[in-house]
């Protein structure tokens, strides 16, 4: 079943998508197209327990695609995803809630129920899943979720409409957390908010996976958030993952896309807005 | 596969509570009402022998104790830290806003709905001054004509819609001629069937189920595709760059509608007089050629004078109905349902409103 990266990059064996160990998340040669375009191509990947994964790639080499295969939301051609050990491409419906309700997803749009208030979005899985949890618990469960995101109390009974863009992600970041996952996903959960919120989302998302032991699996196109708060990257490149490491790891490859992403302009500075927080937070 | 949560109480040193077990969420069950319950006092809650705290544990633990200003012990680093998270995270908020009293509600949604009327018939009187004014530009400066979103607008809204309007018409005309044959035999008069169908379709109910047809077909559509686009910010973008969102999507969609309207008002009254005389000819046993020779002598041409005047009125009150309601779509996805739904009927309403109008008005005028 577990076919080997086809042709390994030089000196990159340790780099491999693979792992020996113990997964959380396990994909095994994915293929996923739609129509004549293949999205992925013999695509493997492992995520360990309780790290931060940051998966990058150039616009449409199916970052989201591969996301929503693993969420059951894009049923592939091909291959075996097992997430928590458990086949989730063929496992009966039940096993599949018992499954979902052990993982949060953070769409890009923050995906909140336009007709239902912030408080109530953050309820909704609760509700689904423990209806047994009485009305007052549920609304101070929404209240410390709605808080811990950073999002201020008088939030709770707005409308989706009526907040701004960083204020949704923050929403669905809550909702998202509302069953306390073992596993997060978020699909560039800082695009499209300011520096300073982007950065208040990594420390966000850092102090949770910190406290609450998750494992994350970040999609993201903001190197400022690779540094600061991912164990390890996965390339997409070529319809698979070409190399799974940390930045420095990835930096000693020779794959073009790779140098240019974290050399360019952009990804130099990252590196020196990282240092100053590194030094930063030692000096404190 | 997880020890569900538990405690223990013990009265020692100002009472503690022990607990035990996974507190999460998965197995936390009915332990925030035996928490509740638990005899008094306690000074200390020990969650050392907890397994594995979550944030719904670690809540539940962290109301108890403020609630009875009891202090937390046992704590681990991660764990200390988790606390520390919901404590600071301890606002109350409101999940929904307060609702006022069902009087006070009630008249407050009558009054929404009677300055809504208001609004919508200001917006749309406004709306339909707006079209004309972007048509009396568009004859100022016929290149900005967009040709071919009108013809596009054209095929959707009248060659497409052929088959469904033929295929109502047709059922309508044998429905007309049936009911009125059964009637008219008690008078032994079947033969005014034929008067019946002919001037019936023609005069009303050819451009009227049209005009439904099409509000259904067409105008939602209008609706629904504008208020998309303005969710999309789509039309904010053409303002921007400077094109006119009346002339490049109103316009081209009430001049289809307009055109078409007749066209197809005609087409559904022929297909309504096929019918009806199928069914006299099966039923009846008047053959086509009598049927065709009797419409002629029994239906004056002001008739289809009439129902031709009617169809552009009513043409362009559904696509104005339809963009108008598309382009008051804000903020969220939802309203593109309502607006849409608001659209169809409002259309269907001042058509018919209309059409009793010009009932009366061309009696009055002596088309009759």
């Amino acid at each position: 079943m577990a076919t080997a990266p086809r042709s390994a990059r030089p000196g990159s064996p340790r780099l491999s998508p693979i792992l020996d160990g113990d997964a959380v998340i396990r994909v095994r040669a994915l293929r996923n197209s739609f129509g004549e375009q293949v999205i992925h191509d013999g695509l493997d990947l492992d995520v360990r327990r309780g790290e931060i994964i940051g998966v990058v790639g150039g616009s449409g080499t199916g970052k989201s695609v591969l996301m929503r295969s693993i969420i059951g939301l894009q049923v592939p051609d091909e291959g075996s995803i097992e997430v928590f050990g458990e086949p989730v491409l063929e496992c009966d419906p039940v096993e599949a809630i018992d499954i979902r309700r052990r993982w949060g997803v953070l769409f890009q749009g923050g995906a909140l129920f336009s007709t239902l208030t912030v408080a109530e979005n953050v309820q909704v899985p609760l509700r689904e899943f423990y209806p047994h949890l009485g009305q007052p618990l549920l609304d101070e469960i929404a209240a410390y979720k709605v808080v811990m995101t950073g999002l201020s109390p008088d939030a709770g009974p707005k409308y989706p409409a009526e907040l701004s863009g960083g204020m949704k992600k923050r929403a669905g970041l809550a909702r998202s957390l509302a069953l306390d996952p073992e596993l997060l996903f978020l699909d560039e959960p800082t695009a499209g908010l300011d520096p300073i919120g982007a950065a208040a989302f990594d420390e966000l998302t850092l102090s949770l996976q910190r406290t609450l032991g998750l494992t994350v699996f970040l999609i993201t196109h903001d190197l400022d958030s690779l540094y600061a708060i991912c164990d390890r990257v996965a390339v997409l490149a070529d319809k698979r993952v070409i190399a799974v490491g940390t930045i420095d790891e990835l930096l000693e490859l020779d794959h073009p896309w790779i140098q240019e992403y974290f050399n360019g302009p952009r990804g130099r500075a990252a590196v020196t807005s990282a240092a100053t927080a590194a030094e930063k937070a030692q000096g404190v | 596969m997880s020890a569900p949560a538990d405690f223990q109480h013990d009265v020692a040193n100002g009472g503690t509570l022990r607990f035990t077990g996974d507190l999460s969420l998965r197995s936390i069950g009915d332990l925030p009402e035996r928490l509740a319950a638990a005899p008094g006092p306690v000074a200390t809650l020990d969650v050392s022998g907890a397994q594995r705290i979550d944030t719904v544990g670690a809540w539940v633990v962290h109301r108890y104790a403020r609630d009875h200003g009891a202090t937390v012990t046992g704590l681990g680093e991660n764990t200390r830290h988790l606390f520390d998270q919901v404590a600071q995270a301890d606002h109350p908020i409101e999940a929904k806003r307060p609702e006022p009293g069902t009087f006070a509600r009630l008249l407050g949604e009558v009054g929404e709905a009677v300055i809504q009327a208001f609004r919508t018939l200001y917006g749309l009187l406004g709306f339909m001054g707006g079209t004309v004014v972007a048509f009396g530009r568009i004859l100022g400066n016929p290149r900005a004509f967009r040709f071919n979103a009108t013809v596009h607008r054209f095929e959707v809204v009248g060659v497409q819609s052929l088959g469904i309007i033929g295929l109502m018409s047709f059922l309508i005309g044998i429905v007309i001629a049936q009911q009125g044959a059964v009637q008219l035999r008690q008078f032994g008069a079947e033969v005014f069937t034929i008067n019946l169908v002919g001037r019936i379709t023609l005069r009303e109910l050819g451009v009227l189920m049209t005009a439904i047809m099409v509000a259904g077909r067409s105008g939602s559509a209008f609706a629904a595709q504008i208020g998309t686009m303005k969710l999309t910010e789509e039309i904010d973008a053409m303002r921007t760059i400077g094109v006119s969102p009346m002339e490049a999507l109103v316009l081209p969609r009430v001049l289809a509608a307009v055109l078409m309207m007749p066209l197809l008002a005609f087409y559904a009254s022929l297909v309504a007089i096929i019918g009806g005389g199928l069914l006299c000819w099966i039923s009846l046993d008047i053959p086509p050629i009598t049927f065709i020779q009797r419409i002629r002598e029994v239906v004056p041409m002001t008739d289809l004078y009439v129902s031709l005047v009617k169809a552009p009125v009513f043409g362009a009150i559904i696509a104005i109905a339809g963009c108008f309601q598309g382009m008051q779509v804000e903020a969220d996805a939802e309203q593109v349902g309502t607006r849409t739904t608001t659209a169809v009927v409002q259309a269907i309403f001042l058509v018919i409103v209309l059409d009793a109008f010009f009932a009366v008005f061309f009696t009055e005028v002596g088309w009759n």
